[in-house]
């Protein structure tokens, strides 16, 4: 009789956090477009079923991506089509100049980063392909990597290619990258020597302290971050958690966080770029 | 993001006396004044949206005092009830002084 109060007891904890958290059911629209945000993993994923971040937080918060109005990141995606038609650089040219709509030729471009550049002979971010582009085409000054300019960028690229399924190639070139990635996924590192897989592959809907663990998707980045009240990139967040481990992070844009991105974009094959979304 | 930019959604179109909603989105820093400077130290001055108000032909018809604690982006969503047709006017008011604002006509019917 001890033991069945005793499982009563725990039964209600779990029901009142349920509770506090988010809907499991709900389902993210957008202005009538339906994104996946839930599939079963491939056989040979390490996950045996991919979710989005969205999934994990709570109801206000998702409300607020599901209207573009609300959703503050769309301040940003503006910001960056006004500087996609803005003349930059030596050349006075803008990103439209040659480029032409975004919407036509950015298309799907967010959903398949990071890629093998063929030039540089090097893995591309989307950033660095930003930049690149900057330099080489417009003869102007690279953006920092978490600037206002870089991040609006970014989102309004990532924009173009909402609700598409993320797809990225990591064979070839990007192989070795590949296998980096998920050599630094599964690396214990810091004082608390923890790797990601701790915290995102086997407690994922689990909280540590205050924090819903997800699964660390990046299908939604740059997101607008209520806590960081504002926007930041995959290697912002990518360092946050190398902060809270207390492990030394690695650089914005080093090929360590560009081989991570790979491999974690590869894990989430399937599910809709939500960019820019919002997290907590 | 340095610009500070209003923006509303207003319905083109309601009827007399049917409360209709009003979003308002204004980006704005709302910097608090309690934060430092991390490379000098110093305390970074506060910069804020004090006040909205939205004034329907000329008449207050919601206002608000905003302090520190509100968040970056502002976000405001208010409903009205209208009789008559006319422009709605929403006006922020920052810290400095300067008045960020945006006008919206509504036809009543």
């Amino acid at each position: 009789m001890k033991k069945l109060l005793a499982m009563g007891v725990i039964g209600l904890f779990a029901a009142t956090a349920n509770v506090a958290l988010a809907d499991e059911d709900a389902e993210l629209v957008v202005d009538g477009q339906a994104f996946v945000t839930k599939l079963d993993a491939p056989a040979d994923s390490p996950l045996s079923e991919i979710l989005s971040g969205w999934r994990f937080r709570n109801d206000e918060t998702q409300e607020l991506q599901t209207d573009d109005f609300e959703n503050p990141a769309m301040i940003f995606a503006e910001y960056g089509e006004e500087l996609w038609e803005t003349a930059d650089g030596a050349d006075g040219k803008s990103c439209a100049d040659c480029h032409g709509d975004a919407a036509e030729s950015m298309k799907g471009l967010r959903a398949s980063m990071p890629k093998w550049h063929d030039g540089k002979k090097t893995l591309f971010a989307l950033e660095d392909h930003i930049n690149w582009s900057r330099e080489e085409h417009q003869k102007a000054k690279p953006w920092k990597w978490e600037s206002q300019e870089m991040l609006a960028m970014t989102a309004y690229i990532g924009l173009q290619s909402r609700g598409m399924p993320v797809k990225v190639k990591v064979d070839g070139p990007a192989a070795d990258w590949w296998k980096r990635g998920e050599e630094l996924y599964y690396t214990r590192v810091g004082q608390l020597d923890m790797s990601c897989a701790h915290c995102h592959e086997n407690n994922y809907g689990n909280m540590i302290r205050a924090d819903h663990l997800s699964q660390g998707q990046i299908n939604g980045f740059p997101v607008y971050r209520l806590k960081w009240q504002g926007m930041g990139s995959i290697h912002r967040r990518f360092k946050g958690c190398m902060d809270n481990i207390r492990a030394t992070p690695f650089k914005r844009g080093s090929d360590e966080f560009t081989a991570l991105e790979l491999y974690l974009a590869s894990r989430g094959e399937g599910l809709s770029v939500e960019t820019p979304a919002l997290r907590n | 993001m340095a610009k500070i930019k209003p923006r509303v959604k207003v319905p083109k179109k309601a009827k007399a006396g049917e409360a209709i909603t009003i979003k308002t989105l204004i980006s704005h820093p709302m910097e608090s004044g309690q934060r430092k400077d991390r490379k000098t130290g110093e305390l970074i001055p506060r910069k804020i949206i004090n006040k909205f108000v939205a004034k329907y032909n000329g008449t207050d018809v919601f206002w608000m005092d905003m302090e520190p604690a509100v968040a970056a982006n502002p976000y405001v969503e208010f409903s009205v009830k209208l009789t008559e047709s006319g422009t709605m006017r929403f006006e922020w008011t920052d810290d400095d002084g300067s008045v960020y604002d945006i006008e919206k006509k509504i036809s009543v019917a």
